[in-house]
Parts: structure tokens; sequence; C-alpha cells
């Protein structure tokens, strides 16, 4: 008799233990699946294989930028601000009409250059200004609503911004002149393209920086409280509403440099460009784990190699499946684990 | 009290039913109509524009029973619309000519492809759209609300991208792509069959699908499975520490839900004569909400209000002002493409300042507005 009462080592609710099985074997077909697709792609078109991933790494990047803008505002106030793929596209939009209509660069030269570092600034300041007005004018009074109310509001928001959209760019993708070289340099066989280099250069310092005034400054320290507990925070002379408006800054202004990179890089704008890139971004930051910013880059990065390898690869589905790919990622990751591949598993909170 | 409202509500409805059926097959077609009121109705009110905001009533109540009735978010409603419409195209058309299917169908024997009976259809496209209801469901109801608004958003997109891939699935033919499907059987109506331009007999099907959907609505919200929808609305863990199953009870939403969006689904390709992929994109999931949020979620008369009142204003009330206004003032502003800004605004003010809708829901009032005694005090304190 007592041999059977021999006690075990708890390892969670029957639930818990049933959907920890249901996670791994998930997770193992996926990854077999995964790692037999790869391997095929890799013996039958090994080059092939290393350019699809530099462009999808260089496609992520920009990803990342958009996807910390979500993370940060969920990771605040956990609303998901569907205006913000929107507010990349009217950074984009403003980049254009900021080179090329107003201070008419069309070429790669030192006055283009020049151009290009002023946009930067600009489309920062523009989508940062944009986004803090957003927060001011809808989601604050409804900080307390049922979450109904904001993620709606914010549906409504990614609608008034298109409306924008369509009536500065009109409704169909219009062309411009870059003003960033398009030249390319052969490494092995794979071709870099300069595009992918200015992209870098610009990218990594940005989310060096913010990695920084997250983690170092006393702002982000008010951010990470205010992310915590925002009674807690105000208790401790944390002005919250200052820190929200101040987060929105910049993730609008990480936007804002998105919205540059991608129209110098790519040269087409579209009202309709936010939705796609929106979601594309969204569901990296939910696939890092929404809210953890190391997360959402390796997030991007990972999307955008997929997407890549999906669009470029000789055994996948091909371009016309992009966004059906990215979407059963999205799907499958909440469905297998919703807490992201970095994000800490929470309960919800009663 | 409440039933004399609803007794006022249904008895006006059926008088506007009566009169426009009237209007439009038999004053429309005469000829002793005078030419301005002819003109006018042609403008203000064609009878194509009065069919497709029937279908989006039955639409917008199916979404109402998801978010108006269980609080759950569904940004891909587009989804089961599309499903639906591809039923009414796969089982009442030639599309499938390799075989030769009839089940009651309203075309001659001898006809290649499947046709089965429009009534039966509808049957078969709500099922399947209830049955992928629960498929997407079951797996995301245990998310947290937004959550689950971004998978069924997904959901949304994934489904009218096979469709419009779908002319190639492994060499298999399942959709016909950005062609579509055209040409459907007409509807068998016991005397006669209703083709695509029987715009009045039309009507007649539709408003008895809708009557349908708000007969579903408003018994269901009465029996027990409706008043545990409102209970987890308004607060899940009360709901189930009472005793409320969750799952179950979300599913049966949702299966409800795309129910609807399969019925309006079918409806809608009956209505344009065919199914074109294209035309299920994100918008209409939007414009699907903004009805239910405008009306006043949970409310069903406040549901159909929004529901035709911005159908009209998308198809004729917005092109009609604007060629209007544009020959009075000789401008040339293009209206239509106001509708963005239009949907936009409306969910953000209504949002802002008028949750509960155009007819508001008594108890969803109490809820939409909790946290507003709390703001006040919040901001009494900063000052």
């Amino acid at each position: 008799m007592k041999a059977t009462v021999e006690a075990k080592k708890f390892t969670g609710t029957r639930g818990q233990v049933r959907r920890k099985r249901i996670e791994l074997s998930g997770a193992a077909i996926i990854g077999l699946l995964l790692v037999v697709w790869l391997g095929a792609n890799l013996i039958k078109a090994p080059t092939q294989f290393a350019q699809v991933t530099v462009l999808g790494l260089r496609n992520g990047l920009l990803y990342a930028l958009i996807a910390l803008g979500y993370t940060l505002v969920y990771g605040i106030i956990e609303l998901i601000n569907f205006a913000h793929g929107d507010l990349f596209m009217l950074g984009a939009l403003f980049s254009s009409y900021f080179i090329t209509i107003w201070f008419h660069q069309e070429n790669s030269n030192l006055a283009g250059w020049v151009t290009f570092l002023l946009a930067l600034i600009a489309a920062m300041l523009f989508c940062g200004t944009i986004n803090v007005l957003i927060e001011r004018l809808a989601y604050r009074k409804l900080r307390r609503a049922p979450k109904l109310a904001p993620l709606i509001t914010a549906v409504g928001m990614s609608f008034l911004l298109q409306f924008i959209g369509i009536k500065w760019n009109g409704s169909t993708p219009r062309q411009w002149p870059t003003v960033i070289p398009h030249g390319e340099y052969v490494w092995f066989g794979v071709i870099i393209s300069q595009v992918t280099i200015i992209l870098i250069l610009v990218a990594a310092p940005l989310l060096t920086l913010l990695t920084f005034v997250v983690n170092k400054t006393k702002r982000g320290k008010a951010m990470r409280a205010t992310a915590q507990d925002q009674d807690a925070a105000r208790l401790m002379g944390i002005d919250v509403n200052k820190t929200i408006s101040f987060t929105f800054a910049i993730g609008g202004a990480l936007a804002g440099a998105a919205g540059l990179l991608y129209q110098q890089s790519v040269g087409t704008t579209n009202y309709n460009l936010g939705f796609q890139l929106g979601l594309i971004a969204f569901t990296s930051a939910v696939l890092g784990g929404i809210g953890n910013l190391n997360g959402a880059v390796l997030g991007a990065l990972l999307i955008g190699v997929v997407q890549g390898l999906n669009d470029g690869l000789p055994i996948a589905l091909g371009q016309r499946w992009s966004q059906t790919v990215v979407f059963t990622i999205l799907i499958l990751i909440l469905v297998l684990k919703p807490a992201g591949l970095l994000g800490k598993a929470t309960t919800e909170k009663v | 009290m409440a039933v004399s409202s609803q007794r006022k509500w249904a008895t006006g409805y059926l008088i506007a039913v009566v009169l426009l059926f009237i209007t439009y097959q038999f004053l429309f077609p005469w000829d002793g109509l005078p030419m301005g009121i002819y003109d006018f109705l042609q403008l203000w009110l064609p009878p194509m524009a009065v069919n497709e905001s029937l279908v989006y009533v039955i639409c917008a109540l199916g979404l109402n029973i998801v978010v108006g009735y269980a609080g759950l978010l569904d940004l891909g409603y587009v989804a089961f619309w599309a499903i639906g419409g591809y039923c009414a195209g796969w089982f009442m058309s030639e599309f499938f000519y390799m075989v030769n299917l009839h089940f009651f169908g309203s075309v001659a024997k001898v006809a290649p492809g499947i046709h089965v009976n429009f009534w039966g259809v509808l049957l078969i496209g709500g099922l399947v759209c209830a049955f992928f209801g629960i498929l997407i469901g079951a797996p995301t109801l245990r998310l947290k609300s937004d959550y689950l608004a971004i998978v069924t958003l997904g959901f949304g997109e994934i489904i009218p991208q096979v469709f419009f891939n779908g002319d190639d699935i492994g060499g298999f033919n399942l959709s016909n792509g950005t062609k579509g499907i055209t040409i459907l059987d007409p509807i068998p109506a016991g005397i006669k069959n209703i083709g695509p331009f029987d715009f009045g007999y039309k009507f007649i099907i539709f408003v008895f699908l809708a009557f349908v959907m708000i007969f579903i609505s408003l018994r269901l919200r009465k029996g027990r499975l409706g008043r545990a929808w409102l209970a987890i609305r308004e607060d899940e863990l009360a709901a189930s520490m009472m005793g409320v199953p969750l799952m179950q009870t979300k599913l049966a939403a949702y299966a409800v839900g795309a129910f609807a969006g399969g019925l309006g689904g079918v409806a809608f390709a009956t209505h344009v004569d065919g199914v074109y992929a294209e035309r299920f994109n994100f918008s209409i999931s939007i414009f699907l909400l903004a009805m239910v949020v405008l009306g006043g979620m949970g409310n069903v008369w406040g549901v159909i209000l929004g529901a035709l009142l911005l159908s009209w204003i998308n198809s004729t009330g917005l092109p009609a002002f604007g060629q209007t206004f544009n020959n009075r003032f000789g401008t040339e502003i293009n209206f239509p493409s106001f509708t963005f800004l239009l949907f936009g605004l409306v969910l953000i003010l209504m949002m802002l300042y008028k949750r509960e809708g155009l007819i508001p829901e008594s108890r969803l009032r109490l809820i939409l507005h909790e946290g507003d005694v709390e703001e006040d005090l919040s901001a009494k304190e900063s000052k």
C-alpha cells in the first residue's frame, strides 16, 4: 500500500501538463518540417539560399523598426495600436515628399545624402508627433474603459490615417526617385546591395539607442515602471501621462525612420502599405513575445527570413502565398505559445 | 415596456418592407410614374442598394452575436462571408463542369456542374461557416481578447487569399482565382425561379433571411445561451464561477455568428450573381464592425439601423450626394473616396463619446462607462 502513495514531483495541473505536451509535440512537428524544407532547399540551391536569407534579413530589419512600436505601446498600455502600420505609411509618404518634392533631390550625391539625413530626422519628428497626438486625442480618454473600446478606436484611427494616405498619395501606387545608391557588391556569389548596408547603418544605431534609452536612462526606468503598474508608478512620483506620451513618441519616431528607409529602398508608396507591413510587423512582435524589445527584433528578423525563403527558394509556396505564410505563423504561435519566443508566460490578471 | 417597444419596431419594419416592395415591384416599372420621382428613386434609393443593405443587415446581426452579445472582437468576419459566397459558387453553378450533380436544383438536369437548391445551399454555406468558426475558435478562444482579435484578423486575411490564389492549388482549380465564379442558378421559390434581375422578389427573400436572423438573435438572447453570453461579456471570471462553461459558450457564439456570415455570403453571391475574390477584403470586416458599433452593440434594432444607414451611405448616399453637390456647385470632389474617413470617424467618435451606440442597450451602457467615474476622480485630484 505504502509504495503506491509515493509522492510525485508536482509538475502542474493535468491541464497544464496536457498543454505542455501539445506545445512540445506541435513545436517538434513544425521544427522537423522546417528542417526538411530548409535542408532540401540548401542542397538544391545553396547560393540562392544565402541570397534570399540576406534579402530576408534586410526586410526583417525594417519590420523590426515597426514591430518595436507595437511592442513598446503594448508593453505600456496593453493596447494593440492598429494605427501604427499606417503611421509608418505616412512616414514613407512624408519622406518622399520631403526629399523629392520639397527639396528636389533625385540623385545620389552629397546634396542627396544631406537631404536623406535631414529627412530621417524630420520623418522621425513627424511620426513621433502624430503618434503622441493620436494618443492624446483618442486613446488617453479610453485608458480605463473596457478593452474593446480602445481597440475599436485604434481600428478607426487606422482608417483615418489611411484616408490621409489616399488623399496625399492618391489611390494608386506611386513611384519615387531615390537618393541612396543602388549599387551591388558580390561576395562568394551572393549579391549584397548598398541599400542593405545603408539600412543596417541606419537601423542598428537606432536600435542600440532605443535599448540604451529604455534600459539606462531615468525615462526608461519610468517607462518600465509604468508598464508594470501604472498606479504604483504614479505613487512613486512618475508622471504616467508624460511617460506614455514619451513611449508613443519613440514608437512613432521608429516608424518614421522605417518609413523613410522603406521608401528609399523600394521606391514605391501606396496608401494601404501600412496595413500589410503593419500586420507583418505585429506578427513579428507577437512571435518574439509582445512587450519584449529584444523579442520584437528577433521575431522581425525571423519573419523577414522566413518570408524571404518562402518568396525566393525553388521549393516553396512562392510570393503569392507570402501573406498566408506569415499569418499562419501568427496563428500557430498564438495557439502553441502565446507568450512568444522570448516573452514570459503570464496568466491573465484577475 | 420592452415588449411594446419591440412590437413597435417590428410593425415599423413590416410597413417599410411592404411599402418598398410595392414601390419597386409595381410602381417602379409602371409607365405612369412621373419621371421626376423615377429619377429621384434611381439616384437616391435604387433597388440594388436596398437589397445590398439587407445582405449587410444579415451579416451585421451575425457579427452582433459575436461582438455585441459575447463581447469577443472579431476582425476577420469577411472570411465567413467569402466561404459562404464560394459555397454558393461551387454548389449553384456550372463551375465544377466535370461532374453532373443535381439536388432539387433549379436548372435543367442536363446542365453540367453541381446544382443544389438555393435553400439547401444556404444551409450548407451556414454550416460550413459554423464549422470554420469552431475550427478557428477552438484553439484561440482561451487567448486574451486582443489576441483573439488578431487571430481572427489573420484568418480573415488568409481565407480570401486562398480563394484569390485558388485557381491552382496543386493543379486543381478551386476558386477560379481573380476571375471568380459567375452566373449562379436562379433561386427556386415555389411558383417561379428568381433570376439575378428580379430585384423585387429577391428583396422578399432577403427580407425573409433578415427576419430569420432577427428572430434567432432575439430568441437566443432571451434564452439560457444568450444570458450566458451576456454574463461572459460583462465579467468572464464571475460567469465561470457561476457555472457558465466558458469555452462552449464562446464557441457557440462563434458558430452562430459564422452561420449568419455564411447566410450573408450566399445571399451576397446571389445578389451580385457571382463571387469575386478581390471583393472580400479587410474593409468589409471593419465596415460590418462599424455598423454594429454605430447602431449599438448588443441591440438588434440598433444594429439593423446601423447596417441600413452605413450600407446606404456607402453604396448610394455618398455617391448620390457627391453627384448632386458637384452638379449644383460645379465642383469635382470625389465623394466616394471619403468612405475611409467616414468609417474611421464613426468608430473613433462613437467610442469616445457614445460607446453604447445610437440605440443603446441599457445593460451595455453601464459596463462601457464603468471606468468613467474613476477617471473623473483622478482628474479632480490632479487639479
